[in-house]
Order: structure tokens, then sequence, then C-alpha cells
């Protein structure tokens, strides 16, 4: 079982974002659950969602305590929430940020994964660009499948058409390839 | 067909396989997005001649369901917490009339203080209104559960409500087989309604009942509910042959065969509590787990002969009845009464606190043992609640508890990050 924790704030689509993972993993036979953990939504406020994906049906209901992967909307958190609790010392990050990892202050926690676990993409100018709005839930879907082999990008275009439609559909289909395409190794 | 979908909406799709013609909605988190999901199909012609009514408040909700029950349409309604409290008088009503609503409850805590996360307080608070009560462990139960719910409101002639866990299920993405139209024609009949009213055939419902015979009608109102307990399994029965699938019935066995401790909870911390007891077992304890889905009418005969050869029972639930203890618990205790089996009060979960394979390993770590006390309040936090007492004792004019523990749980988050 691979179980993944996405932080974010109120209005990034925190919660949409695991519903389209699963949705993807559901397109190609695996089993998934996406749970949000609501709070009183608010607009800024930190958010958190999980996601299990599986070969087998999942049975358990208690959050994501020990993610396999932390989905980072918003790196700002890091100095906010207790973001790392229970990643294990070999798991993997995926922040949105066009910063180089040393800006982000979070030495300590990248000091003890291995290499190649951590990468960023910067989500949120490329949903600028191309939505005109910060949301950066699906270009770090994109990313996603461009750094596990388990989910391909056409899955997550499968669950992007089937959240969203028209224009908006295929402007963040745009936004998942982009990112899918820039996916950085730090 | 198979879904990975959100919970209210694989019941919304269920539901209106079910062809309902009247439909009351009232919006309360977190069963919202279930009458949202139905309103979009009804506005989309999905649902035959359905009509859906915006109704201005859960009383109004409830009663319009009355009203459209009476006259022999297939009803349905969805509530949650303060908006159950809310149309109270008209359960009362509907059941009293022997109406067959088929209401969905997603479940969740009531305030103050204000809380929209799960526990069954709602359902428990309309546990004696003489409704039918199912609980559902997961999404594909609680979109099978609601197709049985109908047929067993109709055959029974009593208002049913599906019980389902606010967020984790109502909200949760899951993998769904949802029921398809052609099988739910075959296993729900057309709605052959008991009474009717029907201006050229008048009869008068809610009659003024004197001390003479109200205590017959009362009777008959539990007979009636004890009389479904051979229906639930016999449609469980046949659900499965059409649809190939165990959903409903009374209680389900989860390796509680010949077991010394036998967990007994209901909903969806089933599988959070299977994977528990697994490691357990493994470890070499002699423990399994029986879910009710049959919650009224509670199946005390069935739950005697699945727990005969258990040494004790813990029953686990997101339910408390204030200076008691576990409601649950006080109805298996009934259950019990004539056999050697000590019961243990668990009460967690409450107001959406997360339950987790920790916690409930720490806790039954304790129960196989005969440590716990009576109740056992789970994954209390014990210091804060002496620090409260201490200063409810300590401060003249103290104020609230509520907010006084939230300064006091911040203020101790804040320690522990800056030191």
């Amino acid at each position: 079982m691979f179980q993944i924790r996405i932080h974010g704030r109120g209005g990034q689509g925190v919660v949409t974002a695991a519903e389209m993972l699963s949705v993807a993993a559901f397109e190609e036979g695996r089993h998934a659950q996406a749970i949000p953990s609501f709070g009183s939504e608010r607009m800024g406020a930190p958010v958190v969602a999980y996601v299990r994906i599986d070969d087998e049906p999942i049975e358990l209901t208690e959050p994501v305590l020990q993610p396999d992967l932390l989905i980072v909307q918003d790196p700002t958190l890091f100095h906010a929430v207790d973001v790392f609790s229970g990643l294990a010392d070999d798991g993997f990050l995926l922040i949105n940020s066009a910063r180089r990892l040393p800006e982000l202050h979070i030495d300590d926690a990248l000091a003890r994964l291995p290499d190649h676990h951590v990468y960023t993409v910067a989500a949120t100018e490329l949903a600028m660009r191309h939505l005109g709005r910060s949301t950066p839930n699906t270009a770090l879907l994109g990313a996603f499948t461009a750094l596990f082999e388990m989910l391909h990008i056409e899955s997550v275009i499968k669950a992007i058409n089937d959240k969203f439609s028209g224009d908006i559909a295929q402007r963040n289909i745009v936004v998942a390839r982009a990112a899918h395409d820039a996916a950085r190794v730090d | 067909m198979l879904q990975q979908i959100e919970g209210s909406a694989a019941v919304a799709q269920a539901v209106a396989a079910c062809r309902p013609e009247v439909i009351a909605a009232y919006p309360i988190t977190p069963q919202t997005h279930i009458v949202e999901g139905l309103g979009d199909m009804v506005k989309r012609g999905l649902v035959g001649n359905c009509q859906f009514l915006n109704v201005e408040s859960e009383f109004g909700a409830m009663s319009v369901c009355i009203g459209s029950s009476a006259t022999g349409a297939r009803t349905y309604t969805a509530t949650s917490s303060q908006g159950m409290l809310f149309m109270m008088e008209a359960v009362y009503n509907a059941s009293g009339l022997g109406l067959p609503i088929v209401m969905t409850v997603g479940n969740r805590a009531i305030g103050p203080p204000i809380n929209i996360w799960n526990d069954w307080s709602d359902s428990m608070a309309a546990r004696d209104a003489a409704w039918i009560q199912l609980f559902v462990e997961d999404n594909q139960q609680a979109a099978d559960v609601h197709v049985q719910a109908f047929r067993l409101a109709e055959a029974a002639s009593l208002p049913v409500m599906v019980c389902m866990d606010g967020f984790i299920l109502t909200h949760a993405y899951t993998r769904v087989d949802v029921p398809e139209q052609a099988e739910v024609d075959r296993f729900l009949p057309e709605f052959n309604p008991l009474q009717a009213l029907d201006p050229q055939a008048p009869i008068t419902m809610g009659a003024m009942v004197g001390p003479e015979a109200f205590s017959e009608v009362r009777f008959l109102a539990h007979y009636k509910q004890l009389e479904a307990l051979d229906l639930i399994p016999r449609h469980a029965l046949e659900f499965e042959t059409i649809f190939a699938r165990d959903s409903g019935g009374l209680l389900k066995s989860f390796d509680s065969e010949d077991k010394d401790t036998v967990v007994v909870t209901m909903g969806s911390v089933v599988g959070t509590m299977k994977s528990v007891l697994a490691d357990m077992r493994q470890d070499g304890a002699s423990i399994g787990l029986l879910s009710i889905r049959s919650y009224r009418p509670f199946p005390k005969q069935q739950l005697c002969e699945a727990l005969a050869g258990a040494k004790r029972v813990i029953v686990f639930e997101k339910s408390l009845a204030v200076g008691m203890g576990g409601i649950l618990a006080a109805d298996v205790r009934m259950a019990l009464a004539n056999l050697p089996i000590s019961a243990y009060s668990v009460i967690g979960g409450l107001g959406g606190r997360p339950i987790t394979r920790d916690n409930l390993r720490r806790m039954l770590d304790k129960g196989v043992n005969d440590e716990l006390e009576e109740p056992h309040f789970h994954d209390l936090d014990v210091a804060v609640v002496h620090r409260e007492l201490e200063r409810l004792r300590d401060v003249q004019r103290p104020g609230p508890s509520a907010e006084s523990i939230l300064r006091d749980i911040a203020s101790a988050d804040t320690g522990a990050r800056s030191s």
C-alpha cells in the first residue's frame, strides 16, 4: 500500500487533488481511497487530505499517519504545521515551489531523506500561466506521474476530465502535462 | 457500474435507481452532497417523474415526507446532527403513522460545542423513535443498503434510517459498484402502500388514542419492528442472489467464532478494527469482531448465538449516554443478560476524533487483560481534563469549559513546538 498525505491551504484544491489521484489510480485498475480531513472550511486555512493506493481492497479508515509521500501545495506550511509528522526515513517529498531547496529552510527534514526523494515543481507559476489562478493541484498531479511509475499522466488526464469539463478541464490538462515535463529532481 | 466515486454520490445514484417519487431536501453537513446529487439528477430528468422539493427546514423536510408518503408516493430525505433534532417531532410522526420513508443519516455529532464531524449522537437521539436503523461499514454497503431499505420500509410499512458515518464515508472517494437500474428493478417491486390518502376513499390517519388502546398500539409498533428481524436477512439473501454482494443483514461476524474476546461495534470503524484484530491474532490473541448492521430492531437472539462462546465482549461505540456510559453497550448487555460473558463499554471517536490502529491496539491490549475501567473513554487526554477540573475548582466564575480547553490545548501545542 502506498500512502500519500497532501498538505495545502483552503482554496488550493487539496481535497480535489486527493480525489483525482484516487480516480487516476482506479483508472489503472488499482484500489484507491481519498479521504479529506475537513476543518471549518476557510480560504487560506491549513487543509489535509489522504490518499491510499493498493492492489488489494483498502479497509483502513484512519488518517494517513505514516505517509510514503508528502505532497506540499504551499511551502509556507512547513513553518505553520507539523508537515513531516510520521514521514518515514525513506519517504518522498513533492513540493510546490519555484525556489531551490535550501531556500525553503527545511534542512533538518531533508537531511534524513535519501537522494532523489525530494522533488520540487513550480506548480503555482504553471497554474497562473495556464489557468489564470493559483490552484497548484493539477500541476502537482502531473509532476507525480513523472516521478512515480505507479500512475501515468494519461490516467491523471482522465481524472481531470472526470472532475472538470470544457475549457477548465483542457487548461488543467495543459498544466498537468507541463508539470509532468518540468518535474525537477533536486 | 464500478466507479471511483464519493460516498454521497454513490448513495445519490443508488437512491435514484430506487425510483423515488418525492425527495424533500434541506442541506446540512455532512449529508448535503447526497441531496445535491439527487437534485441535479432530478433536474436533468434522470429520476422519472420525481418531485424534488427544497424546503425551509428539516422540520419541513420530514413533514413533506409524511404528506407524500401518506398518499402512497415513494419518499426519501437525508439529514445530520442538529437537523435530526429539528425534525424530531415529525420523525416520531412518520413511524407512528407507519409511513415507509427512507432517510439517510450522515452521522455527525450534536453540539454545543458546535462540531461538524462524525459520531453517532444524531441517530442515537432518534433511537427510540420507532424507525428501523441500519448501519453501514463502507460505501459499497451504503449504496446497497439504501436499495434494501426501500424494500424493507415498504414491506414492513415502517420508516428506515440508513446511518453512514459523516465525512469518513460521505466524503470518501472509493471504488463502488453502484447498483444498476435493471438489477434494482428486479429487487425492488413497485410501491404498493398498505394505506394511502385518497379523496375517492377517505380514511383517517393519526387518530387520538387514549389509555384504553395506547398500550396495544405501542406494543404493535414493537412487534412490527421485531418482524423486521426476519425480513432483513431474507432481503439481504435475495439481494446477494441478484447483485452477488454480501450487504446488509442483521449482523456480521469477522473471525469472531470461538474467540475468547469479541469486539462489537458498528459503522466505518469496522475496517480499521479488522486490521488491528488481524495483527493481534497474529500475535497470539484470541480475538474477533462482530459488526451490528441492524441497530433497530436490535438482533438480540442472533447476537447471543454469535457470542455464545466468548468470555468477554468489548463494545466500541461513537456514542455516549451522559451520566450512564455506552448506549450500544447497554443494548449488548441487555441481550447477554443470561450468558456468563463480561461486557466492557468503550466510547471513542466522539466529534471526529481519529480512531487509529495504534490507539485501538493500546486499548484492546488492556481489554483482553480485563484492565479497562467502566466505562472506558478511548484516547481521552486525562491531563487536559484534570487541568480543567482544577481550574473550575480554583477560579471564581471560571466561564465555559469548551473555550478554556481549546486555549489550554493551543498553548500546550505552542509550547511543544517552541521547545
